[in-house]
């Protein structure tokens, strides 16, 4: 439904202004022209409304209309949106393919869910009950690895005086109704919700478990909490969208938002092609039935690209609000911030530093903040976890993007591209990245698993931080200045960097690491390094320990123990503790 | 050739302003955002241009050949009432085109029934295909450590002097459809060439034609050139034409391109300079803070979709001032394609061909273009090991270059040995040199087999006994 409020009278690219009415309000959806170009206003000063136009406007003209819709950028939420891929204004792209073909059309308008399917939807709730934002009104299992909870919108409360019996219903249909303040209300299990706005929640909780995600350098070492935010900068082919794509797939989240702002649409294909195959350690099912994917690639609009990542968090505020945990994923939010600055450029607006708008900082915050753990309108615990990739130019971290990002996560993975270059995967560096949420953690590894991570991972971080201060003398003088027990920190830190941060996403077993497997490996390595320690206080030589058999069992046993034999390591254990002892022997 | 057929596009006599290669047009009514317009000097010679911006009765038209002649008052400019289009025919294969199209062959201007506009729509990333076939170029650097995949946009990244155009023309003459050790290709794919220049030198466009007319290439090739000393602005015109052709071809006529973009460089460059002109905000190095946008636009024009079998794989070619990865150029350029082949100048210097720096260098869809089934088995791990050995060859030469080779340990000379040996008989080769797949990985084993079994531990046990040769 719209209606003409004005006309176009300038274009430059996708910022278009046009004269009308003043009863247009800012960030109302409009439509562009002819064709119905979708559009959002940015900006009125008198009777002049400025639009940024979610699609190419090229060839549109001055005197062209505007109509108006009277409603806030918005998305729609409920059953099938799981499985599901939509550009940056949540239109699915499958559907849009059959409309357009290969080439993605202008102007087709297409509702994100599909109206036809019917759902099997459960009540929780009956005639009489008083419910409030957040009460679930009944389930429908959306796939099979996800049940779906259908929530009273969050500003609604009052008496149900109706409630669909179980049974199949279209995300249309009323599966409810509610008497309000403001009378009577039909529920469907489709809602929509303004895109900008972040979705109400009862509180915010303390961050108290990590979100796993089977990489070793960022469990053991730099690791996330549930409803965190985490940034990974790193210059390209730094491994950034490959370190999305990992914990993507291997995340402990029930929910995953994979938003593909602004970068390769082949990368896109490959997530499509290949998540529909991959199994979900925990669910056992395929990881498409619990994957959101959001692609507004590069050569697609640079104003979608900026909606991509609202569009991708209100989803995820969603399911959080279901009671679940989700994960979401921005590769990469610098080209977010830039399409920012483009149309900020466009608007001939006052730039800050190196061309971006002032409130860039801001922007930032607000879609950071919107992670977290929190108790949900309905008492349940839920949440969003952000992991945002930033794309620095030049690899360089002083950027303006890469700093205020900096502000407001806590955790921040440092790629490095001598690391990368050197094909040492992920690479994470272990010096300049961080965690604060580590001390948060300690007690989910002592009670989950039954370690002392805290100490064991300080212990680690100690000999890695010492190798690199003992790395900037072999620079001068060669390994051989240095007497051996400081030889063997570097021998200990070489096992760490190779045996245990190392980790190729394209190894089979190596791909996914659980946490039992990560804490002994680590554990094991500590050991060898007490074990040479003393051995070498008795006057072995490093080259000794450096020749045992069993070090290269240890830079192996990633690969070499299945993630089903962990008894291996046990194994392992003993041939270490064996060619130790016989050592040992030899200098009583 | 773009089309000239008029269509009643209204017509103004006189300009309020000329600056550069921009003329701003007043008292034009309702005019189309990037429509073309013809721009006709005192003399009624005509030119081409673009509109970059529009109100209600003022544009801001680029004028492609520049704007040299024009005065205010004798100029008329034209509107032409769309997008800028060429006509796309597979008889325009064997021809040679000016930048923006029209043939400079001699020729006559190809007949053809499509005409296509030049900006392209972006690929739905669901009707994509995700490239997966790899393509044997002969050059070990490339097929054993960077392979190349077909649908891939992988740029070399260069620097003046160096000898990306060769290494370009051995590609394009050596290319084929690879097929896994010991097989032979099921399909001899034919490649078609679409060969882009922007600014690049005649004898540097002499020579490409010459290369393909040697390798009787020459009736597979379109070549669109937009030499040093034509207008800088109809370089911004240039990638975009030949692409629309190389669309054309994969997507309708069921063909795999090659595309070669020569050189980015020169095309950004013409992109500040517009920019520059306009008074826009800049970002880095005064280039805008659209270049990542458009430079995609013409980057993502490349790969597979379920409805042809046909393919664009792209190779720019850039030179990177002063040899500055970090520059804007190759900095964008590569956070959108899909790697990079960088050659050194030091490698160069000591007279290897081609001087590929294989460390920085990166095929991001090798790792599922290889493996057993496409090259061999242990190609992923073998190359993982070459990178990691190789890595370590560094270190130890900053070490020796600190304490003398006498002073390092044995394995640490058998090192500075792999390195050497690596870049003498890895990469380095003739530039007539085509080496099969299976050769280049077992240079690459003899190679590793310098250095002691345990050092090698990103290639599994199994595959050592297999291959490793003391
Ligand atoms: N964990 C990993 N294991 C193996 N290879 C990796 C890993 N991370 C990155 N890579 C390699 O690095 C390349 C570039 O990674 P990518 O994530 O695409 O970089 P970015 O997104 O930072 O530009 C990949 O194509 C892959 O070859
Ligand atoms: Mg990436």
């Amino acid at each position: 439904m719209s209606w003409q409020i004005g006309t176009v009278t300038w274009i430059n690219g996708p910022v278009v202004r046009a004269r009308g009415s003043r009863q247009v309000s800012m960030l109302e959806v409009v439509e562009v022209g002819d064709e119905h170009l979708v559009g959002e206003v940015i900006g009125l000063e008198g009777d002049i409304i400025t639009i940024q136009v979610y699609e190419e406007t090229s060839g549109m003209r001055p005197g062209a209309p505007v109509y108006g819709t009277g409603m806030p950028l918005s998305v729609e939420l409920g059953p099938g949106l799981l499985r599901s891929i939509f550009d940056g204004i949540q239109r699915p792209l499958p559907v849009l393919e059959m409309r357009s073909g290969s080439f993605i059309g202008r102007g087709v308008h297409l509702t994100p869910l599909y109206r036809k399917d019917r759902w099997q939807f459960t009540p929780r709730v009956k005639a009489g009950d008083y419910v409030t934002g957040g009460s679930i009104l009944g389930t429908v299992p959306e796939t099979p690895a996800l049940e779906h909870r259908v929530l009273v919108p969050p500003d609604l409360e009052g008496t149900l005086t109706w409630v669909a019996p179980a049974g199949e219903y279209t995300i249309d249909e009323p599966i409810a109704r509610l008497r309000t303040e403001n009378g009577e209300q039909e529920l469907t299990m489709l809602q929509r919700w303004p895109v900008r706005r972040p979705r109400p929640y009862r509180s915010r909780l303390a961050p108290a478990e990590p979100l796993i995600t089977g990489q070793r350098v960022l469990d053991t070492f730099f690791p996330l909490a549930k409803g965190g935010a985490a940034a990974i900068p790193g210059g390209f082919g730094a491994g950034k969208t490959v370190a999305q794509h990992q914990i993507a797939k291997w995340a402990d989240a029930q929910v995953v938002v994979y938003i593909g702002c602004g970068e390769r649409g082949n990368e896109m294909t490959e997530v499509l092609q290949e998540f529909p195959e991959l199994v979900d350690p925990r669910s056992g099912r395929p990881l498409m039935e619990r994957t959101v994917l959001i692609a507004n690639t590069s050569n697609m609009p640079v104003a979608a690209r900026e909606a991509s990542i609202y569009t991708g968090i209100t989803i995820a505020e969603y399911y959080r609000d279901m009671g679940y945990h989700v994960a979401l994923m921005a590769d990469s939010t610098s080209r977010w911030a830039e399409a920012l600055r483009e149309i900020s450029g466009r608007l001939e607006e006052m730039p800050a530093e190196e061309g971006y708008p002032a409130y860039l900082a801001a922007r930032l915050a607000e879609f950071y903040e919107r992670a977290g753990y929190v108790e949900t309108l309905n008492g349940e615990r839920g949440s969003v976890s952000i992991i945002g990739a930033v794309s620095p130019p030049g690899g360089d971290f002083s950027e303006p993007v890469t700093q205020h990002t900096k502000r407001f996560i806590r955790c921040f993975w440092a790629l490095d591209k001598a690391l990368a270059s050197a094909r040492h995967f992920p690479s994470v560096n272990w010096l300049e990245s961080y965690s604060e949420y580590v001390d948060d953690m300690a007690d989910w590894w002592r009670e989950q698993v039954e370690r002392d991570w805290q100490t064991m991972r300080g212990q680690a971080m100690t000999i890695l931080t010492e190798e690199s201060r003992l790395e900037r003398i072999v620079k001068l003088v060669g390994p051989d200045a240095l007497p051996d027990e400081q030889r063997l920190i570097l021998e200990t830190a070489r096992l760490l960097r190779e045996g245990f941060l190392q980790q190729s996403a394209l190894d089979e077993v190596d791909a996914y690491s659980p946490v039992q497997k990560q804490i002994r490996m680590l554990d094991l390595i500590l050991h060898f390094h007490q074990r040479a320690q003393r051995i070498i206080k008795r006057g072995a030589l490093i080259v000794m320990i450096h020749d045992l058999p069993v070090v290269n069992k240890l830079m192996r046993m990633k690969t070499l123990v299945a993630n089903d034999q962990l008894e291996k390591l046990d194994d392992i254990r003993r041939e270490l503790d064996e060619q130790m002892d016989q050592l040992e022997a030899e200098y009583r | 050739m773009s089309e000239f057929i008029d269509r009643g596009g209204q017509e103004v006599i006189g300009v309020a302003r000329v600056e550069g290669p921009i003329v701003v047009v007043d008292g034009a009514g309702s005019v189309g955002y990037d429509e073309v317009v013809e721009v006709f000097d005192s003399r009624g010679r005509v030119r081409r241009g673009r509109v970059l911006e529009v109100g209600e009765d003022v544009a801001v038209v680029e004028v492609f050949a520049g704007t040299t002649g024009l005065s205010i008052d004798d100029t008329r400019v034209r509107f032409l009432g769309q997008p800028l289009r060429i006509p796309v025919t597979e008889e325009m294969l064997g021809r040679i085109f000016d930048g923006m199209g029209t043939p400079i062959d001699g020729g006559p201007e190809p007949l053809a029934d499509h005409y296509a506009d030049i900006n392209g729509q972006p690929i739905n990333p669901t009707a994509r295909v995700y490239p997966r076939d790899y393509i044997q170029t002969g050059i070990s650097a490339i097929d054993g450590m960077n392979t190349l995949v077909m649908g891939q946009k992988l740029p070399i990244f260069s620097g003046s002097g160096l000898p990306h155009d060769q290494l370009a023309a051995q590609i394009v003459r050596q290319a084929t459809l690879g097929a896994p050790v010991g097989e032979t290709p099921t399909q001899a794919a034919e490649f078609v060439i679409v060969f882009a220049a922007m600014g690049v030198k005649h004898d540097v466009a002499a020579y490409f034609r010459d290369s393909f007319a040697e390798s009787g290439a020459l009736t597979r090739v379109a070549m669109f050139l937009n030499l040093a000393d034509d207008p800088p602005v109809e370089r911004l015109v240039t990638p975009r034409v030949a692409l629309t052709l190389a669309e054309y071809l994969a997507f309708e006529r069921q063909m795999h391109v090659l595309v070669i973009l020569t050189d980015m460089t020169n095309y950004c460059e013409a992109l500040r300079q517009i920019s520059n002109i306009r008074g826009e905000v800049p970002s880095r190095k005064g280039y805008p803070g659209y270049l990542y946008s458009d430079l995609a636009s013409i980057y993502e024009r490349t790969g597979r979709i379920k409805t042809s079998k046909g393919s664009i794989t792209q190779l720019p070619i850039l030179t990177m001032p002063n040899d500055d990865i970090t520059h804007p150029v190759p900095d964008l350029t590569g956070y959108i394609t899909e790697g990079q082949i960088v050659l050194s100048r030091d490698l160069a210097y000591q007279g290897i061909y081609p001087p590929i720096a294989v460390l920085p260098s990166l095929s991001r869809l090798m790792k599922d273009g290889i493996g057993e089934g496409r090259t061999r088995a242990d190609h992923s791990h073998l190359s993982a090991q070459l990178y990691a050995s190789y890595a370590h060859v560094q270190d130890v030469r900053a070490l020796a270059s600190v304490i003398g080779e006498e002073e390092l340990s044995t394995v640490d000379r058998q090192y500075l040995e792999f390195g050497r040996a690596f870049e003498q008989e890895f990469v380095n080769q003739g530039p007539t040199e085509n080496r099969t797949i299976e050769e280049t990985l077992n240079i690459g084993w003899r190679l590793l087999s310098i250095l002691p079994p345990e050092e090698l531990t990103r290639v599994s046990p199994d595959e050592i006994q297999q291959y490793y040769r003391k």
